[in-house]
């Protein structure tokens, strides 16, 4: 029987035999990245997340957004209106393509198939909507501009002038704006990005910040824990669990993030600088780190207090709602209003930051003072809280069996 | 090496209001096996615990060659918890490798270690099969794998036997003999008293968080109470009534077990004996480490 050598000592042996702190760190990070990048949970989230984002817009690339062009088919007789329809719509900010129809009955049949919006029927001054299922509001107005323009044209002709004439002197009366501050420009596609960083940074704080919860757990029930400990001190068990755990969610959130840019910008989908796609991109990244870490040293800690997955949740909740509530004041809200004072005022608290300032930046509505004081304040937060979470694991994680309460946690040892 | 001592210095530790361990004291030395026994919940583990640095003693101190057991010793030890634990969902070369690499292997000598040491514990088919896949017994045997995988220096098993089947025993027994030729202190805790009385060089009794006994096996047994066999068919019930230096422990087809007095008088037992007809068989008789081990702990508790 053979009797195993000493290990040789090699590049990661100190003299003494022992290991330094970032060594140990970077094993335990290693483990934590290599075994959860390896799942087919996180094949299957990444895949779905990459085409989620690659799918969209390449999708409105090849098929085209859902249009709000409308279309309007003219009887026979109104075929000299093409132009009046076009006008009178444009007028009320809607865009029509016009068709002239062989006769009415192939209309209505188009009509009943979807490829007409509308047909004008009837004579100029007798003019007949016909609609599938009634007429959209737009619309509705267009007609009645057009109307009323058959209208004034018949009285400028009956009173001897010309309506061309005026037509086109009315068409050139025009007004200048002057606003106060400058209009939001590609307000759309903020949005849409605004939403996606929402969307991204809250599933992935989700999934990673409960994969902590529940990696603590697992080494707490399947008791390695005592194995680990009796070489590696508790936090560095705990910062590279934190930290390997984190690195999985920010490179599935890159992989992510770089298709769909990528998508976006060469499919030409976005039409916004991509200075600002990218920055937008950038700042959730940030955010994502940011609060990850924040929440990973709660999530950490909240798992130590249990010793069986059963009880992962009754802990981790209270952790939840903090991504919760701002992501749903976030997606219910800045959409509809980006300038919303609630969504403004949450973003500025630390906890709430990491979901709603992305969201705000991508926007475009947070100024960059805002930005810097909750990057500060939240970082603050998070090295205030690593001392604590660090205690509460310390204290609770050798612990089995019933939960710990957090005042023992929370006991200095 | 040789002169090397694992020490367990006045080590005293409470969980609230219970007294898990009062002064407890002992070592064990370079070279030897040490066997650790006890009741349930007599503080066995805590010990070891403690030794580990998975629990923090409230006084005392443990010590190696001389200096307290610090993260880098600690590092040095082969460590086997009462409470089994690996990663259940990770192959076992992969976390033998792992466990290796916290220990300050490099990947090759990791990877050289996990081949020796799953070949030798005849787990070396499974190799790249999920812990939670093998059997109890083969998941024990790549716990102690788990153990000696980094070449310790001290080797700390808590009830390595236990759930064993009698190919591994032989196994785990060999390897810890193999381990002490070596020069590594052994320390284990068992229940198996047969087992620990054969394997160990000395023996630690702990009953109620204290040492109630220390020392050899043939040492403990000799300084235990001794046993008188008297096998004398015709003797009738209660015929060492008069005797002063005797209790009848047992009393089975005229065969008479007798606990001594320390210093009691054999020869008159004997007499008394001869009196009652033939006698077939006379001897003194050692406890075993069972008994002694009843003795202790019963008197200890009557104390």
């Amino acid at each position: 029987m053979s009797v195993v050598r000493r290990p040789d000592a090699g590049a990661d042996a100190r003299p003494g035999g022992g290991l330094d702190a970032r060594r140990v760190v970077g094993l335990i990070l290693r483990r934590e990245f290599v075994t959860r990048v390896r799942t087919r949970a996180f094949k299957i989230t990444t895949a779905i997340m990459v085409l989620a984002v690659v799918g969209l817009p390449v999708g409105i690339h090849l098929f085209g957004a859902p249009s709000s062009i409308r279309t309007v088919g003219l009887a026979p007789a109104n075929a000299a209106m093409a132009a009046p329809v076009v006008g009178a719509a444009r007028t009320v900010g809607q865009e029509v393509k016009v068709r002239t129809l062989p006769d009415v009955p192939t209309g209505e049949r188009e009509l009943a198939s979807g490829r007409l919006d509308a047909l004008l029927d009837g004579a100029p001054d007798t003019l007949t909507v016909v609609a599938n299922k009634g007429l959209d509001d737009k619309l509705r107005q267009a007609v009645t501009v057009l109307a009323q323009q058959q209208a004034l044209n018949a009285a400028i002709t009956r009173a001897g002038g010309d309506p061309a004439a005026v037509a086109s002197a009315v068409a050139a009366a025009k007004f200048d704006v002057r606003s106060l501050k400058p209009a939001p420009r590609y307000q759309g596609e903020r949005i849409a990005l605004g939403l996606l960083a929402g969307i991204l940074v809250y599933v992935s704080l989700m999934i990673y910040g409960q994969t902590v919860a529940q990696g603590v757990v697992e080494e707490k029930t399947s008791r390695v824990v005592e194995l680990l400990l009796a070489t590696v001190r508790p936090w560095q068990l705990m910062l590279g669990k934190v930290v390997g755990i984190g690195s999985v969610g920010l490179g599935q959130l890159v992989v992510v993030a770089a298709a769909g840019l990528a998508a976006a910008l060469g499919t030409g989908v976005l039409s916004i600088p991509s200075g600002i796609a990218v920055g937008a991109v950038g700042w959730t990244l940030a955010w994502y780190l940011l609060g990850f870490l924040l929440y990973a040293l709660l999530f950490a800690a909240a798992g130590a207090l249990v010793s069986r997955q059963e009880d992962v949740g009754a802990v981790t909740g209270p952790i939840l709602m903090l991504i919760i509530v701002p992501y749903v004041v976030g997606v219910s809200v800045l959409p509809i209003d980006p300038e919303n004072g609630l969504a403004r005022v949450l973003s500025l608290i630390p906890f709430f930051s990491p979901m709603l300032m992305p969201m705000r930046t991508a926007l475009g509505v947070a100024p960059w003072w805002e930005v810097a004081l909750t990057v500060a304040l939240t970082g603050a937060l998070t090295a205030g809280l690593v001392g604590l979470s660090a205690r509460v694991y310390r204290n609770s994680v050798m612990r089995t069996g019933a939960r710990v309460p957090v005042r023992d946690a929370l006991r200095a040892s | 090496m040789a002169d090397r001592r694992l020490e367990i210095d006045g080590v005293s530790k409470r969980f609230g209001d219970v007294v898990a361990l009062t002064e407890m004291t002992f070592d064990v030395r370079a070279g030897e096996i040490f066997g650790f026994v006890g009741s349930n919940g007599a503080g066995k583990s805590t010990t070891m615990r403690i030794a580990l640095g998975v629990l923090t003693a409230d006084a005392g101190e443990v010590r190696w060659d001389g200096r307290p057991l610090d993260l880098d010793t600690r590092r040095r030890v082969g460590y086997m918890p009462e409470e089994r634990g690996l990663y259940p969902r990770m192959k076992v070369a992969e976390q033998l490798a792992y466990l290796g690499r916290l220990h300050g292997m490099s990947v090759p000598a990791a990877a050289a270690a996990v081949a020796t040491w799953t070949e030798r514990l005849g787990v070396a088919s499974r190799r790249d099969d999920e812990v939670q896949k093998l059997s109890l017994g083969n998941q024990q045997r790549v716990q102690l794998a788990a153990a000696l995988v980094h070449d310790p220096d001290i080797l700390v098993l808590d009830e390595p036997f236990s759930g064993l089947d009698p190919l591994a025993v032989d196994i785990m027994s060999q390897v810890l003999r193999e381990q002490r030729d070596r020069g590594v202190p052994v320390l284990f805790s068992s229940h198996q008293l047969d087992l620990v009385e054969r394997l160990c060089d000395r023996v630690g009794v702990v009953h109620r968080g204290r040492m109630a006994a220390c020392g050899p096996v043939e040492q403990l047994r000799a300084g235990g109470p001794t046993r008188l066999v008297v096998d004398a068919p015709a003797a009738r019930d209660g015929w060492t009534a008069g005797l002063p230096d005797v209790a009848a422990v047992s009393c089975e087809a005229g065969r008479t077990v007798l606990e001594l007095v320390p210093g009691g008088d054999d020869q008159a037992v004997l007499a008394a004996a001869l009196a009652t007809g033939p006698v077939h068989e006379f001897r003194r008789r050692r406890p075993s480490l069972t008994e002694l081990f009843r003795h202790l702990v019963s008197a200890e508790s009557a104390a």
